[in-house]
């Protein structure tokens, strides 16, 4: 089996799933003929005809509902947001009919809504979003971010055949900048599972997507110049959170940073920061940390999109600081 | 004449052109009467309850559209399973379908065994099966979902057609616009009922839109238009019907006008002090969908005794109801954690309800809703 990209590996799962089960279709935005704005749907419509692979109008409160419609009926809807930043046009219709629906009306919507996020790429403020904290609110949604690519084609697997909407964020950054062998046979990742990305003793870092490079790179760092056992922990899945993996690793370091590419108030990290606090507090030797964007829309030009994100400079010193408590 | 595609310069309406819909048989035209006498009767019990303060939110009628909820749901084929998704002024339509007055009791009076376990206020609710889907607050919002629902039948290459209502005020919305336009694409076997009634909560029409009509957005959108009195229910019935038909034959999306009044506020709390005077009245007098139907009934040889039978019926069905739903139980408190997921099946109390049952001793009830002016 030979190496494939992250994009490689969500297309992977779109054909493979598209194949096991007639009712996944795929709907959005240039996404048929064009293959989409950064071709992951490249060749699904080729294969599938446009009946299942549909190019809409510029329609994100229309591709939400009709997919919710569809799932209604039992069909298993894949709809593109062409940049996860036009999710929130579709906001009110995720959260106000989709995520409601099971609950208030017994009816279930099982979809997946996917789409290119995530910044380090120069996109300027509409092309650059991590708008996951705006879901992670919502009741009644599922949230998936992969950092592999084995992730990628697992977790895209598993929401597809999830019973619930799952908004699934990939990582532009990512895209074509990792490779992996991909699992042989039904490679399926749990929804609601994180991953241990490394091992480590005195030291935790906590972070999901890109950053769960950067937090590697820093681990390496500070393991060669401090000697520093540091672990990594990627969580995968947002929405459910894995409480047991972020206590776990609390349990085993009692020092803990928190890192995201999103900006830093009322993100994920403060719902993570406010959990181990009200269950694992004894357990901790050091105040949580945070590392995260700074709170302004994300610009474009290089010097200001790097100082506002973050880095693995920004890790390392967080990671001695944390040590040093 | 109906008509379909963008070229013509003027509106795309029908009007009155009954021709091409199969006539109504003695029995349908019984059956049309029962639903609008059983709206209307079943609103007037609703009424006694909320102001028992046994319905717990606001209340909402639809007096005076009665018959452009019932003639148009009429249209659609429920043994074809089609389905429809109403707003709240359409009863009429859920009860056309097969919704039962205890259930819509039992959803004012916030019951655990209603449709929605008391999760959900009013009509809120739906039933695949009987063919209805519960709208919610968001207006407009179902249209893009009635898209997709008719998208799975078109994909699936199903003999079925979706209908849903949006009221004048809700054209105005983002919703309305993706979601229809995306069904005209897509050539959807959906029929979009506009119900005209010339209010959307306090704003008359002509500060909704600079539309001359309604009817009129069918151009924009390359699809076919209706236009019909909504307060006659044969005229109401007959549009749809070559809306609905048009929608199975493979035609596309029809947007269907139903020019109607709302004789009653938004909801029960409302005074309807920015309605001109002598508006209602007049609607009321003249134009009464019931009366009017009655009317004609009684000239197409009609007797007295077979409409008073259906009174009996719909007071007797109503009684029943009511019997039922005020025998209900309140839900269960813990259910409110129940079933926001497939997986996991519930969420695990917070620490602070631990082992807790309810949270207070005494359910506070608001004297009544919105702006208080009653």
């Amino acid at each position: 089996m030979s190496e494939i990209t992250y994009l490689e590996a969500i297309r992977e799962a779109l054909f493979e799933e598209m194949a096991r089960d007639e009712n996944v279709f795929c709907l959005g935005e240039d996404i048929g003929a064009y293959g989409g704005a950064f071709k992951v749907t490249d060749g699904l419509m080729a294969k599938y005809g446009e009946e299942r692979v549909i190019d809409t109008p510029i329609s994100e409160a229309a591709i939400i509902g009709a997919a919710a419609g569809a799932a209604h009926m039992g069909m298993r809807p894949v709809c593109e947001m062409q940049f996860i930043d036009f999710i929130s046009t579709g906001y009110d219709m995720l959260t106000n009919y989709v995520a409601t629906a099971r609950y208030r009306a017994m009816l279930p919507c099982p979809m997946v809504v996917r789409g290119p996020s995530g910044g380090y790429v120069r996109g300027g403020p509409f092309h650059s979003q991590n708008p996951e904290a705006a879901f992670l609110h919502t009741p009644g949604l599922k949230i998936v971010y992969p950092a592999t690519a084995s992730d990628a084609k697992g977790l895209m697997k598993s929401a597809i055949r999830d019973e619930d909407c799952v908004l699934y964020f990939e990582h532009k950054y990512l895209y074509r900048r990792i490779k992996e062998t991909m699992p042989a046979g039904d490679h399926l990742t749990p929804i609601g599972k994180a991953r241990v990305a490394r091992e480590g003793r005195d030291v935790s870092v906590i972070t999901y997507a890109a950053t769960v490079w950067k937090a590697l790179e820093a681990a390496e760092q500070v393991e060669k110049e401090d000697g520093l056992s540091v672990e990594v922990i990627d969580l995968r899945t947002l929405l459910p959170m894995d409480d047991e993996a972020i206590i776990a690793t609390v349990k085993k370091t009692n020092r803990v940073l928190i890192v995201h590419e999103d900006t830093r108030t009322g993100g994920v990290a403060g719902e993570i920061t406010a959990r181990i606090n009200e269950t694992a507090f004894e357990w901790l030797d050091a105040p949580v940390l945070r590392v995260t964007a700074a709170d302004v829309p994300l610009p474009y030009s290089p010097p200001l999109e790097d100082y506002v994100l973050p880095q693995t400079s920004d890790i390392v010193l967080a990671l001695r600081k944390l040590a040093a408590y | 004449m109906a008509r379909s595609g963008g070229a013509a310069p003027s509106a795309a309406k029908t009007r009155g052109d009954a021709g091409r819909v199969p006539g109504l048989s003695r029995e349908q035209k019984v059956e049309l009467y029962y639903y609008m006498r059983l709206t209307r009767s079943l609103e007037e019990r609703l009424v006694n309850l909320y102001r028992q303060t046994k319905v717990v939110g606001g209340l909402f009628r639809s007096l005076g559209q009665e018959a452009d909820a019932v003639g148009s749901a009429y249209a659609l084929d429920r043994s074809k399973g089609d389905i429809l998704s109403p707003l709240i002024r359409n009863l009429g339509s859920m009860l056309v379908q097969g919704a039962r007055p205890d259930e819509i009791i039992r959803q004012y009076m916030a019951k655990g065994d209603s449709p929605t376990r008391g999760r959900e206020l009013n009509i809120h609710y739906g039933d695949l099966v009987r063919g209805f889907i519960g709208q919610i607050s968001h207006l407009g919002d179902m249209v893009p979902v009635m898209a997709g629902v008719t998208l799975s039948f078109k994909m699936r290459k199903q003999n079925r057609v979706g209908l849903v209502y949006v009221g004048d005020g809700a054209t105005s919305t983002g919703a309305f616009h993706e979601g229809i336009n995306f069904a005209a694409v897509q050539r959807c076997p959906l029929v979009v009922v506009v119900e005209n009634n010339g209010y959307a909560y306090s704003t008359p029409l002509r500060k909704q839109t600079a539309a001359k009509q309604l009817i009129d957005k069918a151009i924009g959108y390359g699809i076919a238009g209706e236009q019909a009195d909504g307060n006659d229910v044969v005229a109401t019935y007959e549009a749809t019907r070559r809306a609905v038909d048009r929608a199975r034959a493979g035609g596309g999306v029809t947007l269907v006008e139903l020019m109607t009044y709302r004789r009653k506020g938004h909801a029960e709390h409302d005074n309807q002090s920015y309605v001109p005077s002598g508006e209602i009245d007049r609607w009321a007098g003249e134009n009464d969908p019931v009366d009017r139907y009655v009317e004609r009934l009684m000239s197409d040889g009609f007797q007295e005794s077979e409409l008073s039978a259906v009174d009996k019926r719909v007071t007797d069905e109503i009684d029943a109801a009511t019997d039922a739903a005020e025998a209900s139980p309140m839900p269960e408190p813990t259910d409110a954690l129940v079933g926001i997921y497939a997986d996991p099946p519930a969420e695990r109390p917070l620490w602070f309800r631990e082992g807790v049952k309810s949270a207070v001793e005494v359910h506070e009830r608001p004297s009544s809703w919105g702006t208080h002016d009653v």
